[in-house]
């Protein structure tokens, strides 16, 4: 299959080597991946914080960018959710009916990393080799937004050695939001101080989820209080092997 | 929308205090958050109801498809909305009862104290009612020299305490039972000085303060949970039997009732009769349910007199994606579900309305740039449209009202904030593939500023996010680079 990679802004700037773990993953299991350089952004942090008339430029951009492609993954189920239950409604909204149609075409192709895995290739057994512990964290987009349900973690439960710890609380919102994290930054760091209280019971030594940004945010907040646990994005953590040296990207 | 400004529909007049609150939610918030009482007085008691209304509705095997007949009856009612309302003001009235329209807060308030005053009246008894709350009747009574006296127990909590309820089900959620003893020990004439803090003692000395109370008063004031088209018929769901003898016993009663709690047939009840309890406390059934229609001689009251207010309501109705909001039960588990009601608590809101239907509906009533902040106070993360009984989506609804108070600021041309300058300059930035590659790459100068992978300390508005966390640090290339690179292991 080839495959179009919706890399996320996010991760295109800040965390390529969620990238480069998708890609790699996708390529081992025997597709072609390509990257259609003039992505950008799929406007999700404009359309959450109120300007919708700013993300019309990057819906539209994001539907003639991946127009011709087969189908799209990324390493986000908070982009692909944008893409999904937003982009249409944005179009509609400036009264571009056409763009809504295209949007919602895009839309009807594009898949979470971990969606795509289990619901259209058919694998949980992806051949990774991980040998730690493990806690999940499926986010807010991934777990209300998309339905993956549980299988992020059918994939985790498939990795050699890896030892999954279950994540207390764990439906509860992180606090990132987008920008409520500094909107509302006090709130958003009382909801971090809960999740990583109950990341830290587990005594997981990697944190994992299917969105890089709340990654950023629980991530952030366990290096800053020296707390033992790093996160990974769970893309990493698939792509994994033993054909190295035993251990994943970092 | 008419393009003509016709006077209709208007929004909740600003002196309508209990939906404008006196700070910003995240100022109100970061009071709540300091207060470690509340704090664990909510965590623990959200988490209670949580998990009751969970196992409650699991028993329910087709638990989705009554939220889905709730969602589409009332989105059906609305689009109908006034030829309902028409017919249930003829059967209320057929059946012995007088109805009044009220625009707004002032008016629905002169018409109850008017009521009182001509029912030789110096008190009334109050059911346990949002709408009531929500134009401030207990104050504009107090001006009028009436006292009203709040017979639910929790608003009873709250009305000693000189307080405001913080939760549309359980007012005096962020008070624990010591503080409940407190309370009714400073301000409950001849209550017993040995009082315990037992609920069942409380709930005997609040009997106590009540009954003589129910036995005197002339009038009760209720809200409405529904009102029946078909039959005039008042419906009010409770737990304590304290609005049944208000209902019951004052030879007059007066209800005061958004225009949105209609519902056409008794067909239509019957589902909400299932969505509500088990929604709300968490219960199979709750233990009273009140129905009347108009008076009967000989049985209860003698005069009932309805009040259909609309203080903002018609304006929710106009907007089309907004009017969503008026599906609303008043059931409250969007708030025992939301993180950010967990930890901020009700008063964070400034409204009578909290929680996540509060932060949409508030900005609805009023308009949202009398309160700009509450639609940001939540993360979207979605767990109040999983477990809001008639589907309404609020995340969706945060989000189209972020976008109408961005549009409502830019259409009245005040000064672009710094963050509309911010988004504009960034959207226009990231619809240009090469300027969006130098600025994600421009991105690695905060390599200058990090120490060990991450990043302590940035500017504002950053600074709100290293205040508590690190940033990290920027990649030495970004995935862009590294595939144009012909993906060279950076």
């Amino acid at each position: 299959m080839r495959i179009a990679l919706f890399i996320t802004c996010l991760s295109d700037a800040l965390f390529p080597r969620a990238g480069q773990a998708t890609t790699a993953l996708l390529e081992r299991l025997g597709h072609e991946v390509v990257f259609p350089p003039a992505q950008t952004c799929c406007g999700q942090m404009h359309i959450n914080t109120g300007y919708q008339r700013e993300a019309l430029r990057l819906v539209e951009h994001h539907a003639d960018v991946f127009a011709d492609a087969d189908v799209i993954v990324a390493p986000s189920a908070s982009c692909v959710g944008s893409v999904r239950h937003q982009h249409a409604t944005v179009a509609r909204r400036f009264g571009r009916p056409e763009l809504a149609d295209r949007s919602a075409a895009v839309a009807a192709k594009t898949y979470e990393l971990c969606e795509f895995l289990v619901d259209v290739l058919g694998v949980t057994d992806v051949g990774a080799y991980f040998p730690h512990r493990v806690t999940y964290h499926p986010t807010c987009h991934s777990l209300r937004l998309l339905r993956v349900d549980d299988k992020p973690l059918r994939l985790l439960r498939q990795v050699r050695g890896l030892d999954l710890k279950q994540l207390p609380d764990a439906d509860q919102c992180c606090g990132f939001g987008g920008t409520f994290a500094l909107k509302n930054a006090e709130t958003s760091s009382a909801m971090l101080a809960d999740k990583m209280a109950n990341v830290l019971s587990t005594r997981a030594e990697v944190l994992t989820a299917a969105d890089a940004s709340c990654l950023m945010h629980i991530g952030g907040g366990l290096t800053r209080l020296s707390a033992g646990s790093r996160t990974l994005h769970i893309a990493e953590i698939l792509a994994a092997t033993d054909t190295a040296d035993g251990r994943p990207t970092r | 929308m008419s393009q003509v400004f016709l006077g209709m529909p208007a929004h909740a007049p600003a002196d309508v205090r209990a939906l404008h609150g006196t700070q910003p939610f995240p100022a109100a918030a970061r009071t709540a958050l300091a207060d470690s009482q509340l704090r664990r007085n909510l965590g623990a008691a959200t988490a209670t109801i949580r998990g009751k209304r969970a196992a409650a509705v699991a028993e329910v095997d087709d638990w989705e498809q009554l939220r889905f007949a709730g969602q589409q009856i009332k989105a059906a009612t609305m689009a109908r909305l006034d030829e309902h309302l028409i017919r249930l003001e003829q059967a209320v009235t057929e059946r012995g009862g007088t109805v009044h329209w009220a625009r707004d807060a002032a008016e629905a308030n002169r018409i109850v104290t008017e009521l009182v005053k001509a029912a030789g009246a110096d008190e009334v008894v109050k059911v346990k009612s949002m709408a009531t709350q929500e134009i401030g009747l207990n104050e504009a009574l107090a001006e009028a020299g009436i006292a009203a006296w709040e017979t639910d127990l929790a608003e009873l909590i709250v009305q000693l305490g000189h307080d405001t309820p913080s939760h549309i089900l359980v007012p005096a959620i962020h008070r624990n039972r010591a503080e409940v003893r407190e309370i009714f020990l400073r301000e409950m004439p001849g209550v017993d000085p040995d009082l315990a803090d037992d609920p069942r003692e409380l709930a005997m000395a609040a009997r106590t303060h009540l009954r003589r109370k129910f036995l005197t008063a002339q009038v009760a004031v209720s809200g409405a949970n529904f009102a029946v088209a078909d039959t005039g018929t008042l419906v009010v769901v409770e737990s304590e039997g304290n609005g049944r003898m208000c209902l019951t016993l004052p030879p007059t009663l007066i209800t005061v009732m958004g225009i949105e709690k209609v519902v056409p047939s008794w067909a239509d009840l019957e589902v909400y009769l299932q969505l509500l309890p088990r929604s709300s406390t968490g219960e199979r059934m709750n233990p009273y349910t009140s129905t009347w229609s108009g008076v009967t001689a000989g049985d209860g009251p003698q005069e009932f007199h309805l009040i259909l207010l609309d203080n903002g309501r018609t304006a929710v109705l106009a907007d089309d994606v907004g009017r969503e909001a008026l599906h609303c039960i008043r059931c409250s588990a969007c708030l025992n579900v939301c993180p950010v009601y967990e930890r901020t608590g009700g008063h964070a809101y400034g409204s009578v309305y909290p929680g996540p239907i509060g932060a949409v509906l508030t900005p609805l009533l009023t308009g949202v740039l009398d309160n700009p902040t509450l639609p940001y106070a939540s993360t979207l993360c979605g767990a109040c449209f999983d477990a809001c009984p008639v589907r309404i989506d609020i995340p969706s609804l945060l989000v189209h009202l972020r976008a109408r108070s961005t549009e409502l600021r830019a259409e009245r041309r005040l000064v672009p904030t710094s963050e509309a300058v911010a988004m504009t300059v960034a959207s226009w930035v990231m619809s240009k593939p090469r300027l969006f590659a130098w600025a994600t790459r421009a991105a690695r100068l905060g390599r200058l500023i990090a120490r060990r992978g991450r990043i302590r300390s940035l500017p504002p508005p950053l600074s709100a996010w290293t205040a508590t966390r690190d940033a990290p640090e920027p990649p030495t290339s970004t995935f862009r680079e590294w595939w144009l690179n012909g993906k060279e292991r950076s």
